[in-house]
């Protein structure tokens, strides 16, 4: 008895015998092969997903209907931006995707009601689209997780912002704890993945070894019920121990959470924004 | 002290050794956004001219980041072997590069002078050398490790196989295993980067590549690439480690970004060691590194970061490590904007980290916000791999859907192999031949009723 061969007579692509495992991972396994090279559907394949990647880098965060998702759901928010005024500059100037433009300082001071335990940073990163889709339903699961007797700041939008803008921002506000929810750079398989970064004690200078991260928060990832109730975990202990980073080791699954959580090496905190 | 180069009527000047070896350096996004980059081609071949001029013994009298208040430079100066320097002490930075290039210089007069060079000395030559230059001189360095098998050998190419998955789920990452595996790949490290930093699901991780490993006997070592500390916790509780992985950088106050010290990375070795579990050899340290993490961290001190990086190969060579990669494009084109500046980077840091006697290889790779495709790592992937690269990634289809990142394939690895003969490190390459995944040396056509097939296809987790 044997198996019919994986390559018919004829066939110029060799197909692998274990393509049943694809159900197991989104990885491109059992790509099968022409000679030691891939088949011709592969290539192209990569090639358009390379495309759209390449595109989600460059699509504009809408602002207002950002703004006006977030007042449906009652949030209060308000919109800043970064001192890179465009795409090219954010992206070969991440300093200035760091920083709070000055003109919005006013604006952020003028929002502060004293101190506050929790603020909310919402960017656009490297895709915009990964924030306009999960950002408000993130908050929303997130909302009820949260303890009543936290003063939440207003959540702020800001265009062209990297991670360590919310530094500025918690600072500025004078929160205890910050989370910045940031679009990160596209993967082939994933446009639309948010990143998660908690930093204790927020002002200009902290190190991403002092972050956490809870990455690739998506519907096809780590889904957003999950991804709020690790936000939620980790803002409770960062307040709790007073730190976030090396310090802080992810044990929410300990907590009768799915075993998923942020990196916390402060490179991957760095390249991923 | 101050460096000058005239020009016809023009007297280019350079603050210090520091000044001059970013002035000299090929052009790239992240020297310019720390604003230490040339100011004009005609400038940066004056800083070229200049530093060819300069004795290399300069680069021992004049540190670049002071000795006193950084470990990484107390490390390079108080390491430096005198005595292998003694070869070429009296070249200036241009005849170096001559000297490398004879062919009188053999691989063994090459690994006598490695102790002998400074990461600066290996820098400031780079900026000298055209790219083939770099091939040239690194298929002329051999540095070998081992732990459960050999690499570095001459004419071989050892691949990691990067089984990552997004949500670190056991069965998505053995499928991952099984495909590199049948694709001939892993003979480097089977090497997960977690998402999670959860000691349970580390533990999980480092529990199923030991009884995969051992189950089919693989000659090969694993590694979950998370921080060091957790690492070391994890093996005080018993986990079996091969390697211990950390991110360096090359300067105290890079590493100290990283949340490590090199006090801290003495440790992690020692906790490696004291479990014995290598078995041809004691090369117990897997390090990653990559040009910009020094700026990305604010911690650069005024020094390009092609220098930068070359210090963390010092780092690095000081604890005997099995495996070591930069991680060239991942970083972003702010800091290489494209396919030329990753190529140029990932030729200068494979060259900087075998001129020193570190086992280099390269995770030939780039961003969807970079402006580089997959012809050009064709390119660099073949460069390399003409340079005597100790070792790539194999990601499957080059598409890392954890991390984000596109870098070569099984498929790519093969391709290399094909077109420039190279084999796999000798215990693996046995192993696929008594496994029937290869026929001398080339992967057969596998079926659904071979044995390794079926036996890896039994014992993906439940």
């Amino acid at each position: 008895m044997s198996t019919p061969p994986e390559r018919p007579p004829g066939a110029v692509v060799h197909a692998d015998p274990w393509a049943e495992l694809r159900r197991h991972t989104p990885a491109r396994i059992a790509l099968g092969r022409a000679g030691a090279s891939l088949p011709t559907a592969e290539v192209l394949g990569f090639g358009l997903a390379h495309a759209q990647a390449r595109d989600a880098v460059q699509t504009p965060l809408d602002v207002p209907r950002l703004l006006a998702a977030l007042a449906a759901s009652h949030w209060p928010a308000l919109a800043l931006a970064s001192r890179a005024p465009d795409r090219p500059t954010y992206l070969l100037r991440p300093d200035l995707g760091r920083q709070l433009d000055p003109a919005d300082l006013p604006l952020l001071t003028g929002a502060a009601r004293g101190p506050c335990d929790v603020a909310l940073v919402l960017a656009d990163g490297l895709s915009a689209l990964a924030v306009q889709a999960h950002a408000v339903p993130l908050l929303d699961a997130l909302r009820g997780l949260l303890d009543p007797a936290w003063r939440i700041a207003p959540v702020c939008v800001v265009r062209q912002g990297r991670v360590a803008i919310g530094d500025d921002i918690g600072a500025a506000l004078r929160a205890r704890v910050v989370a910045v929810l940031i679009g990160e750079r596209p993967g082939l398989s994933s446009p639309d993945s948010l990143g998660v970064y908690v930093t204790y004690a927020p002002r200009v200078g902290r190190s991403d070894a002092e972050r956490n991260c809870i990455s690739n928060v998506r519907p096809a990832g780590l889904p957003l019920a999950d991804g709020a109730r690790k936000l939620a975990w980790h803002l409770r202990e960062a307040l709790r121990l007073q730190l976030t980073g090396v310090g802080l080791k992810d044990e929410s699954d300990i907590a009768a959470l799915p075993a998923v959580g942020p990196p916390g090496t402060a490179l991957e905190g760095e390249r991923r924004d | 002290m101050r460096y000058r180069h005239t020009v016809g009527a023009t007297v280019h000047a350079f603050a210090d050794l520091k000044d001059l070896l970013a002035k000299a350096s090929p052009a790239r996004s992240g020297d310019m956004l720390a604003g230490l980059a040339a100011r004009s081609a005609v400038e940066r071949s004056a800083a070229r001219l200049c530093l060819a001029e300069l004795p290399l013994a300069t680069f021992l009298r004049e540190a670049l980041v002071p000795y006193e208040s950084d470990e990484v430079t107390r490390l390079i100066v108080d390491g430096h072997d005198a005595s292998a320097f003694a070869a070429i002490a009296h070249l200036t930075v241009g005849d170096f590069r001559n000297w490398l290039l004879l062919d009188t210089t053999t691989p063994a007069m090459l690994a006598a002078i490695a102790p002998g060079v400074t990461p600066e000395m290996a820098a400031a030559v780079s900026k000298l050398m055209r790219n083939q230059d770099l091939v040239l001189v690194a298929r002329k360095c051999r540095v070998v490790t081992r732990f459960r098998n050999t690499i570095g050998l001459p004419g071989r190419l050892s691949v990691r196989l990067q089984p990552n998955h997004p949500t670190d789920d056991p069965k998505g990452v053995a499928a991952s295993i099984l495909d590199g595996l049948l694709y001939g790949a892993g003979d480097a490290v089977i090497g997960i980067n977690p998402v999670s930093d959860s000691p349970q699901t580390l533990l999980d991780l480092w529990l199923m590549l030991d009884e995969l490993i051992a189950r089919f006997e693989v000659p090969t070592q694993s590694c979950v690439l998370t921080h060091v500390t957790s690492q070391i916790a994890a093996i005080e509780r018993g986990a079996p480690i091969d390697l211990v992985f950390q991110s360096i950088g090359g300067t105290e106050d890079t590493n100290r970004s990283f949340g490590i010290s090199l006090a801290l990375l003495a440790e992690a070795r020692a906790a490696a060691l004291s479990l014995k579990r290598g078995t041809l050899g004691d090369n117990v340290m897997y390090f990653e590194t990559g040009q910009g993490s020094a700026l990305s961290a604010n911690a650069h001190h005024g020094v390009d970061q092609q220098t930068c990086e070359a210090r963390a190969y010092a780092v690095a060579r000081a604890y005997s490590p099995l495996l070591v990669n930069t991680v060239v494009g991942f970083i972003g084109p702010e800091y290489l904007y494209d396919g030329k500046q990753i190529i140029r980077a990932g030729l200068e840091d494979h060259f900087c980290g075998k001129l020193m006697g570190v086992p280099l290889g390269c995770d030939v790779c780039y961003t969807n916000h970079a402006e580089a495709d997959q012809d050009d790592m064709d390119t660099l992937l073949t460069m390399l791999g003409a340079a005597g690269v100790t070792y790539i990634m194999g990601v499957p289809g080059a598409d890392d859907v954890m991390l984000n990142y596109q870098s070569t394939s099984f498929h790519d690895a093969l391709y290399l192999r094909e077109v420039l003969g190279l084999r796999h490190a000798p215990e693996f390459e046995a192993w696929l031949e008594r496994m029937q995944v290869t026929r001398d040396g080339r992967l057969r056509e596998l079926d659904a009723d071979h044995a390794l097939v079926r036996g890896l296809l039994a014992v993906q987790p439940a």
